[in-house]
């Protein structure tokens, strides 16, 4: 049922038929988020500036949610020597790159009104911008290697390593003093965001998780086809 | 067990070891790690630096005085110690009596410090100023809230 989460062929047939119904949800529940996010209201201490938070904390989520994606595909391709997932890990490292990016260029934008800096060195920030590295070396990685076998398993190794950075950056508030405010929704309480702004941001996360989906699927597909030339 | 499975297993513990050798590197370095000291972790540590560090807490009540026109002096507290803090410049938006900030600066002595750039810190909570209104005017407003 799930085997087109690693066979090439079967990948191709099953999102060959979501494609259009994705792009099409996709983008219905992005505008339905940014009139969410026009509507919603002013924070009681940020004012307007607490919207760049729609665009800041997905961007966050799936800088995460990819390097994890990677990661998984990089322990079952090394263990059960899938080729599959050699082509996820090329295909989405732009992706979470990017998304990292955008994070952290939010991120400066929102602190200098609010902290009063655009960056300091605090945990969370340098653990990001060390996610931000592990990204672009994968993706140059890409380019080195002749052999392609040793090229795949040294990406991989490399990936499975820099996944010790997530837990770091999930904690990096809890554990040590930052400047960065801990986690507003993750906790196991009830989250300390207001009801009316948490529900932009749902609809906001969800639609960047389905836009980069997206991007993601039609990166596998060239991958796939580019493997199946060479 | 067959061959991939003894793969996997290897490559998780492997995955376990390392993450539990940097995480004991991160923990037993923790007062580089850390972006501020608390006033009282300052006092108790005796921390008392030539070169810049920096202070967390909340800016004590009524502690806010504007000496001139970019002078400002006031103290940060951690509920159990304060400091007093003096600084020339602009203050963040977000700077005010109650509120969390982290300043970084020259510690003059046991009692004072000279800042020479204050940050505002603020906490998780996000709420429409329209419900704090209301709670202010109901007398439901929670100091927890803040």
């Amino acid at each position: 049922m799930f085997s087109f989460l690693i066979n090439p062929s079967k990948f191709n047939k099953f999102t060959d038929i979501i494609f259009k119904p994705l792009v099409f949800i996709s983008s219905v529940i992005l505008i339905v988020g940014l009139i969410l996010v026009y509507l919603s209201p002013l924070d009681y201490q940020q004012g307007l500036t607490v919207k760049i938070m729609y665009i800041h904390v997905p961007s966050a989520w799936l800088a995460l949610l990819t390097y994890a994606i990677m990661t998984i595909y990089s322990i079952i391709g090394i263990a059960f020597k899938m080729p599959f997932s050699f082509i996820i890990n090329r295909a989405v490292a732009p992706i979470g790159a990017v998304f990292t990016l955008l994070c952290l260029i939010s991120g400066s934008l929102w602190g200098k009104p609010m902290w009063g800096t655009w960056w300091v060195w605090d945990a969370r920030l340098t653990s990001v911008s060390i996610l931000l590295l592990l990204y672009l070396v994968i993706i140059f990685l890409n380019q080195t290697f002749e052999n392609r076998d040793v090229r795949e398993k040294t990406i991989a190794i490399f990936i499975i390593i820099g996944s010790i950075n997530l837990p770091i950056i999930k904690f990096s508030v809890d554990w040590w003093n930052t400047l960065h405010q801990p986690a507003s929704i993750s906790k196991l309480s009830a989250p300390s965001i207001d009801g009316s702004m948490l529900q932009p941001l749902l609809v906001m996360t969800i639609a960047f998780s389905l836009i980069g989906l997206m991007i993601a699927v039609l990166r596998i597909k060239a991958e796939i086809l580019i493997r199946k030339n060479h | 067990m067959s061959l991939r499975f003894q793969r996997l297993v290897l490559i998780l513990i492997t995955l376990v070891i390392l993450g539990a050798a940097v995480l004991l590197i991160l923990f037993n370095t923790k007062k580089n790690i850390v972006f501020f000291y608390t006033p009282t972790e300052l006092i108790e540590q005796n921390i008392f630096s030539e070169g810049k560090i920096r202070i967390g807490g909340y800016v004590k009540d009524s502690s806010l005085k504007k000496i001139s026109l970019n002078q400002y002096s006031f103290e940060i507290t951690d509920n159990k110690n304060d400091l007093l803090v003096f600084y020339q410049g602009i203050l963040p938006d977000l700077f005010r009596e109650g509120q969390g900030t982290v300043i970084e600066g020259l510690i003059v002595n046991q009692k004072t410090v000279k800042a020479l750039k204050v940050y505002a810190k603020h906490d998780e909570n996000y709420m429409p100023a329209s419900i704090k209104k209301e709670l202010e005017k109901n007398n439901q407003w929670k100091r927890d809230y803040k």
